[in-house]
């Protein structure tokens, strides 16, 4: 089992990230931890699709392809990610600034409050 | 022109690029460059769409690579008719916002960008190019809903996001296992790997799940559909009509295309939980979407909902997998986003003229505004199903297929599901036709509030020449919109037969 664990530890590590950030999206009240909450799940799939690629001993394929090397495609798959991933978080950081402009707060239950007062 | 696939996707990507550009050197040059963009797309599409709905889909290697280690765009029959479904609508709505919605330069760039991306989610072959295009279509959804004016679209479109992020973060994750699996992400490549694999092999079976349930949360279906009410209501209503009509539409069309060109029939055939959770996701979508549809007083909320128990009705067809029913899946994703889109944008139409948002201010709109009380009765009526509006001959056939597969107990719901709807609509017909209106002094109160909710800008550079706090006048455009998308509701309907017919060898194939 011990074995099985300190084997799978990537992964067991990606998956505790994803955990992780669904927990924070879920149980926080304050909508900047949930963004962080949605950067550090996505950071957890990132992590799985390296670690699906790595290789005990291999070097990247440069120029040429010494056996055995590492599938350059999650690692190129991953930076298209992370780019989509940065984006993301910009769109949803320039909408907590809209919402903190209008409701003077950040405190989801506060802003319900406040939107049901209206 | 053989590089037509590459060029649908790049037309409107260009063109906002060239919105940005031209808003640079004079302020107004927005809506006109959107307009002859959108007019080239649904020329370009049409011409690909001639060339599509063959025995052989048009396929196209991006840069020159070939097959497995390329991206592929794949143009069948059914990728043709989102594509120029989102041409056609797009355009439809754009006359539509000419007067009503948002009118910065932005906002056209970021709607010419979800064509874009919904062009591009239509017509890509490959899995990952299809996560890179939902992402975009997600991106630029959350931005335009946040283009109302006021908290609430913020809050709206950042919960969207939140929400949509990680559905289409399980969708990448799906991807990440199909890839271990098989390494490839070809879709027609992925479908001969998985077979290959085995499909009772866990690691395919934790892909066919992820994939499958990170669209569900992009389609809304019911347990992951709490984001798609909020999104809607909180958008401005040329917003909402663009967003309800296309993306959890394409979205479906990505689950039609996941669950039977990559994992194909025979995966559902040899793993029968799937099959059940998809039959059972869909009856309660159609039930609960329903029931929580009629609850609503707000009528943007109560469209919203109606969409959950729609697309319910889908999902029933990919859960029945069989012919029949998957050309009523398809036939219901064209006609079902004709009268939502229409049925979000009179409702806009009726805020704009008498400030009524809720259920409450439909009261004897037919006298007050006929033209509007009449698209909405006639879009109403087709949504429940009312022959020959297209509303019923895609439930139809998706009935006529559950029958055929002798699943009862979905054959059941789905015909349940005419009145479910009629339950929510009839309501509102009966409102507009058969009630007094309220006292002349109250109509004209809420107008003014109505005014002023619909003046929508974002602040970024508006071109329009409107100053906030004047009323926006129900323009010919917009009344012509409205009145277009009921008659198209009920010409779809008669074309819908020959349609099925086209569609055919398309869903021949997919189920092969």
């Amino acid at each position: 089992m011990i074995d099985l664990l300190a084997d799978r530890l990537y992964y067991l590590v990606s998956f505790l990230l994803l955990g992780v950030g669904t927990y924070m999206l879920i149980a926080n009240r304050n909508v900047v931890k949930k963004v962080i909450g949605m950067n550090v799940f996505q950071t957890g799939i990132f992590l799985f699709f390296i670690t699906a690629a790595f290789v005990t001993g291999a070097s990247p394929p440069l120029l040429t392809a010494p056996e055995p090397y590492v599938s350059p495609l999650p690692h190129v798959l991953i930076l298209t990610a992370i780019v989509v991933g940065v984006s993301l978080t910009a769109v949803a950081l320039g909408l907590v600034v809209r919402v903190y402009e209008e409701y003077g707060t950040l405190n989801e239950e506060a802003i319900r409050q406040v939107s049901h007062d209206e | 022109m053989s590089d037509l696939p590459a060029l649908v996707v790049a037309l409107p990507l260009l063109g906002s690029v060239a919105v940005l550009l031209g808003g640079l050197v004079r302020p107004r040059t927005g809506w006109p460059i959107t307009v002859v963009t959108a007019l080239a797309q649904v020329l370009a599409v049409g011409t690909l769409a001639t060339r599509a709905f063959g025995d052989e889909p048009v396929r196209y290697v991006v840069g020159g690579f070939s097959r497995p280690f390329g991206i592929e765009l794949v143009v069948d029959g059914l990728s043709a008719s989102m594509a120029l479904l989102v041409a056609v609508v797009s355009l439809g709505v754009l006359a539509y916002a000419r007067t009503a919605g948002p009118r910065s330069n932005p906002f056209y760039a970021t709607y010419l960008l979800l064509v874009g991306g919904l062009t591009g989610m239509s017509i890509t072959g490959d899995v990952f190019n299809m996560y890179v295009f939902l992402e975009i279509t997600g991106l630029t959804a959350y931005a335009l809903v946040a283009s109302g004016d006021g908290g609430r679209s913020a809050l709206a479109a950042l919960k969207y996001l939140l929400v949509g992020t990680v559905g289409a973060s399980l969708f990448l994750l799906g991807i990440g296992y199909a890839y271990i699996a098989t390494g490839t992400l070809n879709m027609a490549d992925l479908s001969d790997q998985l077979a290959a694999v085995g499909y009772q092999d866990p690691l395919v079976q934790a892909a066919f799940g992820l994939l499958v349930v990170g669209l569900f949360v992009k389609v809304a279906v019911f347990p992951v559909h709490t984001w798609q009410p909020t999104a809607y209501a909180g958008a401005p209503d040329s917003v909402s009509a663009f967003i309800s009509a296309l993306v959890s539409t394409v979205a479906a069309y990505a689950l039609i295309r996941i669950v039977f060109t990559v994992f194909t029939v025979d995966f559902l055939a040899d793993n029968g939980f799937a099959q059940t959770v998809l039959a059972v996701a869909a009856v309660v979508s159609i039930v609960v979407g329903s029931l929580l549809a009629v609850s609503q007083t707000e009528i943007k909320r109560m469209l919203a909902y109606s969409s959950v128990s729609q697309f319910g009705l889908v999902l029933a067809a990919i859960a029945v997998a069989n012919g029949t029913a998957l050309t009523g899946a398809a036939i219901h994703l064209v006609g079902h986003a004709v009268m939502k889109g229409g049925l979000f944008l009179t409702s806009g139409l009726v805020a704009t003229e008498t400030g009524a948002r809720s259920i409450d201010g439909y009261d004897g709109l037919a006298e007050r505004l006929p033209s509007g009380a009449g698209a909405f009765g006639v879009l109403a009526l087709a949504m429940v199903g009312v022959p020959p509006a297209v509303g019923f001959v895609g439930k139809w056939y998706v009935a006529l297929g559950a029958v055929e597969a002798e699943a009862w107990p979905l054959a059941v719901v789905i015909f349940a599901s005419t009145l479910l709807t009629l339950a929510y609509f009839a309501r509102i017909v009966e409102r507009m036709y058969f009630r007094e209106a309220p006292e002349p002094a109250a109509s004209v109160e809420s107008a003014e509030t109505g005014a002023t909710t619909a003046v929508v800008t974002d602040g970024t550079g508006p071109t329009g020449d409107q100053t906030t706090g004047s009323a926006p006048r129900v323009s010919l455009g917009m009344r012509a919109t409205v009145v277009g998308a009921a008659v198209l509701a009920i010409v779809l309907g008669v074309a819908a037969f020959q349609y099925g017919q086209l569609l055919e060898p398309t869903i021949e194939r997919l189920l092969s």
